[in-house]
């Protein structure tokens, strides 16, 4: 069971409908309310950060036997330093993205709480790979 | 505490629609009162309300991740009709009142719905 999603980078009216929509089908699948809750939360600040941070890119999400897998992929700038990035309260996030309640530098500490492993391959200038692992 | 209690107690409006029944029936357990959405994401608990002066569509989305029930918005904020149609897309409760966020939380906390102090609650 696999889903495509493509991120808008320049409508943060429309960031989290690909987490909405795949939280609908975890859900209808009948996966426990905690893993799906979980899964969308760190489904969400990945959204998020791909629209804010890398400009936009793609989504793909999968049911796999054991495990939810997310892969969120966008050809932005990179993260410089990520042992940084990871740090709570660490943001680059913009004053217009702060007043809407983001940019607290949370959003991949929130990620990395709420899964059971996450892994960033990213390159300055040309673009990040986040993948969320959480167990079934 | 009833969701119909605490738009009394908060003098509030509803603005997803006239579904008195739906006040009367949805139990709110605990609240948080946050403008910032990553904080309400790192905070876990079931059936809350949450109490924001935000009204951007993304306070909707992150109430959809959390299962929040509710939303409050303070001092007398109400959001554009796309973010009220969304909300109730997701099946989400919206009420406003003309108090701040302190006073609001103040109120609830009062009459007795607590908050949850830690966020290690999965
Ligand atoms: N997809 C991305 N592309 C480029 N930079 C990113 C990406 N995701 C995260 N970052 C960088 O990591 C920082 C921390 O991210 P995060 O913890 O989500 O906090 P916030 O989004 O609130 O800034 C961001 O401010 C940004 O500098
Ligand atoms: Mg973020």
């Amino acid at each position: 069971m696999l889903k495509h999603y493509d991120i808008s980078g320049t409508d943060f009216s429309v960031a989290g409908e690909a987490s909405s929509n795949f939280k609908v089908v975890l859900k209808k699948l009948g996966i426990s309310p905690d893993i799906v809750r979980r899964v969308s939360i760190a489904m969400y600040e990945a959204e998020i950060n791909t629209v804010v941070h890398g400009g936009g890119g793609e989504c793909d999400a999968e049911v796999l036997d054991g495990c939810v897998k997310i892969v969120f992929k966008d050809d932005g700038p990179g993260i410089e330093n990520v042992e940084l990035a990871m740090q709570e309260g660490y943001s680059t996030a913009s004053d217009t993205v702060r007043e809407l309640g983001f940019g607290a530098g949370m959003g991949l500490p929130n990620i990395k709480k709420y899964t059971d492993d996450m892994k960033i391959e990213t390159q300055v200038g040309v673009g990040t790979k986040i993948t969320l692992i959480v167990n079934l | 505490m009833k969701l119909s209690y605490i738009k009394t107690l908060l003098d509030a409006d509803i603005l997803t629609g006239e579904e008195n029944a739906v006040f009367e029936k949805t139990e709110i357990h605990t609240a948080c009162g946050c403008d910032l959405m990553s904080d309400v994401l790192a905070f876990v608990k079931d059936q809350s309300l949450l109490l924001t002066g935000l009204i951007n569509p993304q306070v909707i989305r992150t109430a959809e991740m959390m299962d929040i029930v509710a939303i409050c918005f303070v001092r007398g904020k109400v959001p554009p009709q796309e973010v009220i149609e969304l909300a109730k897309d997701r099946g989400i409760a919206l009420i406003t009142t003309k108090l701040p966020l302190y006073l609001a939380c103040g109120e609830l906390y009062k009459e007795g719905l607590g908050g949850k102090k830690s966020a290690e609650t999965l």
